[in-house]
């Protein structure tokens, strides 16, 4: 190790050297070069010995054991945090779960507890760190469902600005998709979001690889690998896909790399001021869906975060910000036996689904975020008439007060608009407390 | 002849590159999370240090927003200055999972905790969030008694010097002309409040506790009724009765903190707002920590003076 990081570095320092080599080719330069270059390469050797002879005896070298009287150590191995949402309130639709399709929105008039989440976090050992959000959740009928949310692992000293995060976790595709329910400016998903991504958002397990560009500026490339199969990767193949293509299930094992779901992203951000800050992303993911044999999924997504806050705020407040994703969907469906009538094929067709939303923030004063989100989401005609395809769009003010980081009370109106269906009102309440570690929140 | 002048003027241009480098390299980019911490690190690393504040002078240091620029410059630091009693716990930790510097992990000499060894005030004996934001390892805003700074600068000094061995006398050295030069101010900020010790003061925030301590002032109470809570009406009318009673007759505010609401105060009970900011850099011509001290011995010296 030592001798690679030696060598790197005689490369680096030989580097000038040899371009001055180039110039000036009289042998008694290249002479001194090479004495210079067997000087710094005996030096070096001498050093990794001696470095060599000082590791050797490391476990008795306390040279880092500074002043006793450091602040005290405090809490466990692992951080324990609990949050809990409640719903509540009501909606003129007669079919809720059509018009709030995410796992954590309102499921009913009367009240929901869309979320209760168990997040537990620490350092494994000096390479990784580990998380998991379990989450409890109770449904329309009463009953609680559990799910390991997320468990994934993060390295924490790959070298190059590298990071690897493995397991079961959020794809890193946009902005709100990786987001738990607690950091949503909104009550509910937006309507692009359910429909690419399905009620519970896009994630599997996998791997995602990580490089920090070394630009001047932020700059991020992801790239992850995961399952294509399963409940939580709606436009791939999942059980529930007939809702989609409406055909049977092509119910096969993954065969070959191109049957997961792979999933790239960039992500970069300037300081436009000292008090302005913009976030841009554009991420895709392809992957197999199941209406045939060997067809295929491409999502696209482009999004926006912009942020001022001044520069003596008061517990950030006030501030102002703009979020926007839009996203892009083409489903190849293949020719498919009808799930609702097997003497119905269905015909190879793509499905065109897009939509976009656009959301903005007002920290008015400390603790009371006023806010007003726009979307909609629209898909092609199609063999098969989906519900989940069909046009729609939202309106949603909403007012929030934090009475503390750990407390937030919501309350919000949706506008909804439905194809053929007509408007409908709903007016939300929610309710949030969070004990326990309260993880930062990202920009 | 054409053919060597390119040659010659590359030779130059890349020796020029490569020396501007090398010297950039020098210097030590250090990155402190507060404007404080940064001007004590530049005290003690003078010219072999390029050091960066993430917080601004103005802002709130406990809620400074996680921006990805700040991820870019932890990733490129050879040091990070940190107050270290969770001062910065609600912005700093993802800044750091991203950031991706071993150089910073915490317990290597990269990472410096300004507040290791300082006695700080205020440990809560039980976690309790119903007794408002209170910090599990103490009272984070020590960098107001400049006693606590000879602590932090001895820190950076002793990580400096692990970082930089060559330059460890220059960093020794530059500890004990700061200690000495805090030692000498010390001295007079003490003879220029003297007249005011055991003067009754009211805070915003909790964060003057150790300027209190040091300088022998008491504080009466806060206009927030617990640490991170929103003054109310109930509490500033307490307030405003122990003021009165107490005889207090000024109140201490930092600038993202609410002027109106003390101001507000100050009206009921004939006080006066003191403008006391804790960061160089949040008024003009303070660009120092002692700068920043004077200004503040200033504000307190003439606003308690105006009150005799």
């Amino acid at each position: 190790m030592y001798h690679t990081r030696s060598t790197i570095a005689l490369a680096l320092f030989a580097l000038p050297a040899f371009a001055g080599a180039q110039v000036t080719p009289s042998k008694s330069k290249q002479d001194s070069i090479a004495r210079a270059d067997s000087i710094a390469r005996a030096d070096s050797i001498a050093l990794v010995k001696q470095l060599e002879k000082e590791l050797g005896a490391a476990g008795a070298d306390t040279s880092g054991a500074v002043s006793s009287q450091g602040p005290r150590a405090t809490g466990s191995y692992m951080n324990i945090g609990f949050v809990a949402l409640t719903d509540g309130g009501w909606s003129t639709a007669h079919d809720i779960g059509a018009i709030e399709r995410g796992d954590h929105d309102p499921k009913v008039n009367g009240f929901t507890m869309p979320n209760a989440e168990i997040s537990l976090d620490g350092n494994v050992d000096p390479y990784f760190k580990g998380f998991s959000n379990i989450v409890l959740k109770i449904d329309s009928a009463g009953e609680t469902g559990i799910e390991l949310e997320e468990a994934y692992g993060l390295t924490t000293s790959l070298p190059a600005n590298l990071q690897i995060k493995f397991g079961q976790f959020f794809t890193e595709f946009g902005r709100q998709n990786p987001q738990h329910p607690h950091a949503w400016s909104f009550l509910d998903a937006p309507l692009v979001l359910n429909r690419m991504f399905g009620p519970d958002g896009l994630r599997s397990q996998g791997v995602r690889f990580s490089w920090l560009l070394p630009t001047p500026f932020y700059t991020e490339a992801l790239v992850t690998l995961a399952n294509a199969t399963g409940g939580t990767t709606s436009s791939f193949r999942s059980p529930d896909s007939p809702e989609i293509h409406g055909g049977v299930v092509d119910d096969r094992q993954v065969q070959h790399a191109s049957d997961l779901l792979i999933a790239p992203r960039i992500n970069t951000s300037f300081d436009l001021t000292e008090t302005q800050t913009v976030v841009l992303g554009a991420s895709a993911a392809f992957g197999p869906n199941n209406s045939g044999p060997s067809a295929k999924t491409q999502i696209y997504g482009a999004d926006l975060y912009w942020k001022w806050k001044p520069a003596a705020a008061e517990a950030g407040f006030p501030f102002l910000s703009l979020q926007s994703e839009a996203l892009w969907r083409h489903y190849d469906a293949a020719q498919r036996v009808a799930e609702a009538n097997p003497a119905l094929i269905l015909p190879t067709e793509v499905l065109k689904d897009g939509g976009a939303y656009a959301q903005v923030l007002w920290g008015i004063k400390p603790r009371i975020v006023a806010g007003l989100r726009g979307e909609f989401a629209r898909g092609n005609q199609s063999a098969f008439v989906s519900e989940l395809r069909r046009d729609q769009s939202r309106w949603s003010p909403n007012f929030t007060w934090y009475p503390t980081e750990f407390s937030k009370i919501r309350v919000q109106y949706n506008y909804d608009n439905r194809k053929a269906i007509g408007t409908d009102h709903s007016l939300w309440f929610q309710l949030e407390f969070l004990i326990g570690a309260h993880a930062a929140h990202k920009f | 002849m054409r053919l060597m002048n390119f040659y010659k003027i590359s030779v130059i241009a890349l020796i020029g590159i490569a020396s501007a480098a090398s010297q950039a390299t020098a210097q030590l980019r250090v990155v402190a999370t507060t404007p404080d911490l940064a001007s004590v690190a530049r005290e003690i690393g003078g010219d072999r240090v390029n050091v960066v504040a993430l917080a601004k002078p103005t802002e709130d240091p406990h809620f400074v927003d996680a921006k990805p620029s700040f991820i870019v410059t932890l990733n490129r630091a050879d040091a990070l200055i940190e107050g270290g009693a969770e001062l910065e716990l609600g912005w700093l930790p993802p800044l750091l999972e991203n950031a991706r510097n071993g150089k910073i992990n915490a317990g290597g000499p990269g990472r410096i905790v300004a507040s290791e060894g300082i006695r700080l005030l205020e440990i809560p004996t039980s976690f309790d969030r119903s007794k408002g934001d209170i910090h599990s390892l103490g009272n984070p805003h020590f960098m107001v008694d400049p006693v606590s700074a000879k602590i932090v600068a001895r820190n950076i000094a002793n990580h400096f010097a692990q970082i930089d061995p060559k330059n460890a006398a220059t960093y020794n050295a530059n500890l004990a002309r700061f200690n000495a030069r805090i030692d000498t101010k010390l001295g007079e900020w003490q003879r220029e409040l003297a007249p005011y010790r055991g003067a009754k003061i009211v805070t915003y925030h909790r964060d003057f506790i150790y300027l209190a301590q040091r300088f022998g002032f008491t504080i009466v109470d806060e206009l927030e009724p617990k640490p991170g809570i929103a003054p109310s009406p109930s509490h500033l009318a307490q307030v405003i009765g122990e003021m009165r009673r107490d005889n207090a007759k000024v109140i201490l505010v930092q600038p993202f903190q609410n002027r109106k609401t003390a101001e507000t105060v100050a009206r009921q009970t004939g006080a006066s707002v003191l403008d006391t900011p804790q960061q160089p850099g949040a008024v003009r011509n303070t660009t120092t920590y002692f700068d920043m001290l004077d200004n503040l011995v200033r504000a307190l010296g003439t606003g308690l003076g105006a009150q005799k």
